[in-house]
């Protein structure tokens, strides 16, 4: 195949970049991922590996419908991802816990829920607030300290690095260039194409491109006349040495992965492009799983991490089409994981379609532009 | 453990390196601390020198007793000794602190404050990725010698000994004085290099270990049958370690075993001086990775020095004088000595560096592994941990992982308890040789703390600050900070 | 298979999987294990495989054993002690108590 044979050119082989190349193949869209080298900051390879609907939306409701309809969707593209590579993700929607560990959190755990729950055209789901006394029927084992918490049936989680080499294997099984290695420095366009210039080899041509580059996207956006204004926010992460399985279902900060190893997290910190760990953070992270489960304490920590997730103004998912630039898109989000089969699945017909239609209307940065609006966090 | 006490020098490891560091610190009026996960002084050569039931001083040799009079300095320095105390952190000051080393004793952790540190953790043996290498009755051979140092055990039954190496012969002869017998020897040594390494002879000749090696060599000879040119082991056995099996000219042989010692060299312990912050590289010379230091053991990080193994191998006695360079380093960096006193005292050490880095060209020539044994077959397992074969990564090299750490995440390679130490170099080996490219372009793993497991509960009771708490906990700012537990 | 080459200078008692043995102040456990015969002291969570201590020095990771209850030590890295208790490990570290903090209830919480 020939460069400019390619329909789509993918700007960053993460998580979102994957998803929507996987989505685009399926399609039977020609498509090359380009991609940084081995020491590239890829939140891909750091994450937690929730899918999580919980508490998600406050300030937009449409992003609680948009995870909702992934979380849906996943059952469907964990199969598929099984029967094109053979790879089992470990996808388990059972619901999943928030625990709260004094009355203060636990007050504005409530209340968030209320606030959530009560906004206009927001999709409602159960989110059940748990007393100290139910947690315990579920966890008879946690620590004295634990106050009470939430529970949401439409929670889940999976193993997020199984994910990634699943995408890798499904896109390139089913046709996808990979190019690593390849740092885009500049996309120009010449008439009918766009011209990626790459870092140390050959430009690529393509009829679309799609930016997925992480915290790259916003330097290339307004290459091409668009807008996705992200920054890195540090997340930290603790790795205790695979145990039985004890945990069946996940807590937001504290699960137990298919193989047993138990990650701990996860603190939110404006670092700048510094991924490093912090004992002091890893002291927090810890105190508060050993007062969730008194018993974790024997268990060994083998592991830390540091990743940066990429953040947008608001919390929120961006998803862009240029209008002075046509065939060119862009994607951004803080749970890649979780909304990775709605990225193949949902958005990437729409990016075949050429316009990304209402439901992900009130993603478009334009929103930027009105009245900043409260954070979002989960 | 004391916690407030800032020490002038933190010294991570008490081995040769480590105890002539601590012995120059303190004779400089430097206060010093020591640290060692081991229950005494000694490091990897002097291991167990004041335990050691071997009675009969000719089984370990000359050179492990030299290691007595330095142990009898040691002690009598007024350093503070902390056996039994594992480092999993090190710290670079921040804005108003010093150095801060993590380390884990008696199940508690703690931190230790330095204003200079010197890291001193020695080696380990290279890795020997060969099929069946993590069957029980197969080990390294440095553990045999270890068996051999603390407790005098020798290994019985059929005993196979493979690789190559100065140090393969010292373990040979001194379990054969012991009263070992070993049933053959695997010579891994390829084919023609004392043709390739005639240009290092003359250097090796003049040198001090040229005598000694001969004859150590020797002895090894005579004491056991040597298969030369092994190009290909495999440990077999389905629970248990029953043959070994091996080509050498083209032949495939096989011989009943009970216990396999693989041995190809030693290499840097990175890990440490890699999670600090350290600027690692490749050293072809010696085929491994090792952290950047200047003539004195400065580091890329101003305020670390490291000495002995840990910065290239170089052997004991080098080790002994690079911990004198650093400790004067140490002081003179901390103002107990000038310009003209620093440059006076080094002098002798450098000389004494000299000497005994003479010769070490050929060794590492003669003995650099090649071939099946650094980039194995594919049905080998490399990460012993994870039970990652090289099959798995070559098909994942092919898929264009990148390096290293796109690997991990990939097949959880080096992910495992031991954090890469016996599978990193295979994995850089396999990426060169995948993509034609050299090992300092494929990199190495990115290494984080701890890098020694510690409890989640010893975790939980170092200090927290507010930051630290509010970064996790995300409530409005009239949440305070609990009472660490 | 290891054999002592010295005479042996104190023995002490442990317990072996809870088979009372004497083994010799000083050595490790690691050490004690290979002395009395025993080359591997678990399987592998990973897959189930036999392994036993590989380096000695602490930085193989393959000579973990439960001590005195607690799963995952470095048998390399201590010493024996009168009336120690050491287990040989099969799988992944299920801290009994650990198994406590969750139990799988196939029922949703707020039910029960
Ligand atoms: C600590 C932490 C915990 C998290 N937990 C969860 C969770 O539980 N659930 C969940 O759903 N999400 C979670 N996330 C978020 C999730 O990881 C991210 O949303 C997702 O990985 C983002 O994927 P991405 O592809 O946008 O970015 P990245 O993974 O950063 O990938 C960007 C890619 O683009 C490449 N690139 C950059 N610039 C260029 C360029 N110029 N040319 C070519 N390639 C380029 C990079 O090398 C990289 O491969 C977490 C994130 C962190 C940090
Ligand atoms: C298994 C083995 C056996 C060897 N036997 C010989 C021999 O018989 N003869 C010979 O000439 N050379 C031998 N060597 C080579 C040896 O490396 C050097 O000769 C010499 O010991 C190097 O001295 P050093 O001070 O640099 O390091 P070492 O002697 O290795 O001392 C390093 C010390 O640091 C400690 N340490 C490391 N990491 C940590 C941590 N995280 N926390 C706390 N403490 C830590 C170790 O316990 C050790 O005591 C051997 C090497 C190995 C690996
Ligand atoms: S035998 Fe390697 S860590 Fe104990």
């Amino acid at each position: 195949m020939t460069d400019d044979a390619f329909d789509f050119a993918i700007v960053g082989g993460g998580l979102v970049g994957l998803a929507i190349a996987y989505g685009l193949v399926r399609g039977n869209q020609r498509v090359v991922i380009l991609d940084e080298g081995d020491n590239a900051l890829r939140a891909s390879r750091g994450n937690f590996g929730l899918v999580w609907v919980q508490g998600k939306g406050q300030g937009l409701p449409a992003y609680s419908s948009w995870t909702q309809l992934s979380a849906r969707l996943w059952p469907e593209f964990a199969q598929m991802l099984r029967d094109d590579t053979g790879v089992d993700v470990a996808l388990e929607q059972k619901g999943g816990f928030q625990i709260c560990l004094s009355e203060a959190e636990m007050r504005v755990r409530v209340d968030a829920v209320r606030q959530l729950m009560i906004q206009p055209g927001f999709e409602t789901y159960e989110i059940r607030t748990l007393d100290r006394h139910q947690l315990q029927g579920y966890y008879p084992g946690i620590g004295p300290g634990v106050v009470g918490g939430s529970y949401s049936a439409l929670d889940g989680h999976l193993n997020p690095l199984k994910l990634f080499w699943a995408l890798h294997l499904a896109t390139q099984e089913r046709g996808a260039a990979y190019r690593p290695n390849a740092p885009v420095t500049r996309i120009t366009r010449d008439a009918s194409r766009f011209v990626l210039a790459c870092k140390e080899s050959k430009a690529v041509l393509a009829q679309r491109v799609v930016l997925a580059a992480g915290l790259d996207n916003a330097r290339l956006a307004p290459m091409l006349d668009m807008d996705l204004p992200v920054r890195p926010q540090r997340g930290q992460i603790l790795v205790l040495e695979r145990l039985r399985r004890f945990m069946d279902r996940p807590i937001v900060n504290l699960r137990q992965t298919d193989e047993g190893t138990v990650l701990i997290g996860d603190s939110q910190e404006e670092a700048g492009l510094d991924d490093r760990t912090s004992t002091t953070i890893a002291a927090t992270l810890a105190d508060r799983a050993v007062r969730t489960f008194p018993v974790l304490a024997n268990a060994r920590v083998v592991r830390t991490w540091g990743a940066l997730r990429v953040m947008s103004p608001d919390g929120f998912p961006i998803y862009d089409r240029s209008r002075t630039q046509p065939g060119a898109f862009g994607a951004t989000c803080h749970s890649g994981v979780t909304l990775a089969a709605a990225h193949a699945l949902a958005l990437a017909p729409r990016v075949i379609a050429g316009d990304l239609g209402d439901m992900l209307a009130p993603f478009a940065p334009a929103r930027f532009q009105s009245a900043r609006r409260s954070m979002e966090y989960v | 453990m004391a916690t407030q006490h800032t020490f002038d020098v933190a010294i991570l490891g008490a081995g040769p390196a480590g105890m002539s560091a601590a012995c120059s610190a303190t004779a400089l009026g430097l206060s010093t601390v020591v640290l060692d996960e081991q229950h005494s002084p000694g490091g990897q050569i002097y291991r167990a020198i004041e335990t050691s039931p071997l009675t009969d001083r000719s089984i370990l040799g000359k050179d492990y007793w030299h290691g007595a009079s330095l142990v009898d300095n040691f002690a009598r320095s007024g350093a503070i000794y902390e056996p039994r105390t594992t480092i999993w952190g090190l710290t670079p000051p921040q804005a108003d602190s010093h150095w801060q080393i993590g380390v884990s004793r008696d199940g508690a952790a703690s931190f230790v404050d330095a204003r200079h540190v010197v890291l001193a953790t020695g080696a380990q043996e290279r890795p020997m990725p060969i099929p069946g290498w993590t069957l029980p009755g197969v080990l390294g051979a440095g553990a045999a010698q270890i068996l051999l140092k603390s407790s005098g055990l020798v290994p019985s039954g059929r005993v196979v000994v493979a690789g190559s190496g100065p140090l393969l012969f010292l373990l040979i002869t001194q379990l054969a004085r012991a009263g070992a017998r070993i049933a053959r020897v695997l010579d891994t040594t390829p084919r023609g290099r004392l043709r390739t390494t005639l240009r290092h002879w003359g250097a090796f000749a003049l040198s001090p270990y040229a005598a000694k090696g001969l004859r150590l060599a020797l002895e090894a000879c005579a004491k056991a049958k040597f298969e030369r040119h092994v190009d290909a082991i495999e440990a077999a056995g389905s629970t248990h370690l029953e043959a070994v099996r091996y080509r050498t000219g083209g032949r495939e042989r096989s011989v009943a075993a009970d216990t396999l010692l693989l041995h190809q060299g030693i290499v840097p312990n990175i890990n440490l001086a890699a999670a600090a912050g350290c600027t690692v590289q490749w050293d072809a010379q010696q085929a491994s990775f090792r952290p950047r230091v200047d003539a004195f053991g400065a580091s890329s990080i101003y305020g670390l020095s490291i000495a002995g193994d840990a910065a290239g191998i170089g052997g004991a006695r080098m080790a002994e004088a690079q911990g004198r360079l650093a400790a004067f380093h140490a002081a003179y960096v901390l103002g107990r000595l000038n310009a003209a006193e620093f440059k006076q005292r080094t002098q002798e050490a450098k000389r004494e560096l000299a000497h005994w880095s003479r010769g070490r060209a050929f060794v590492d020539a003669m003995y650099c592994p090649s071939g099946t044994f650094t980039i194995p077959d594919d049905r080998t397992i490399i990460c012993r941990c994870e039970e990652v074969t090289a099959g798995a990564v070559r098909k994942a090299i092919r898929m264009g992982c990148q390096g290293p750490n796109q690997l991990k995440s990939f097949l959880r390679c080096g992910m495992g308890l031991c954090q890469g130490r016996f599978c990193g170099l295979t994995v850089n080996a396999l990426f060169a040789h995948e993509r034609n490219i050299v090992p300092e372009q494929v990199g190495y793993y990115r290494l984080r703390f701890p890098i020694k497991p510690l409890t989640l509960g010893e975790l939980a009771a170092l200090p927290q600050t507010l930051q630290s708490v509010q970064a996790v906990v995300r409530l409005p700012a009239s949440y305070t900070v609990p009472a660490a537990s | 298979m290891f054999r002592r080459a010295c005479p042996s200078r104190h023995l002490i008692q442990v317990t072996v999987d809870a088979e009372t043995v004497n083994v010799e102040a000083g050595d490790t456990v690691a050490a004690a294990l290979l002395a009395l015969g025993k080359d591997a002291c678990r399987t592998t969570p990973v897959t189930g495989s036999p392994r036993g201590p590989y380096c000695m020095m602490g930085v193989c990771f393959d000579c973990l054993v439960r001590i005195d209850g607690k799963a995952n030590q470095q048998g390399c890295m201590v010493l024996v002690k009168p009336g120690m208790r050491i287990e040989l490990q099969h799988g992944a570290n299920a801290l009994v108590d650990v198994l406590s903090a969750g139990r799988v209830r196939g029922t949703s919480p707020g039910n029960c």
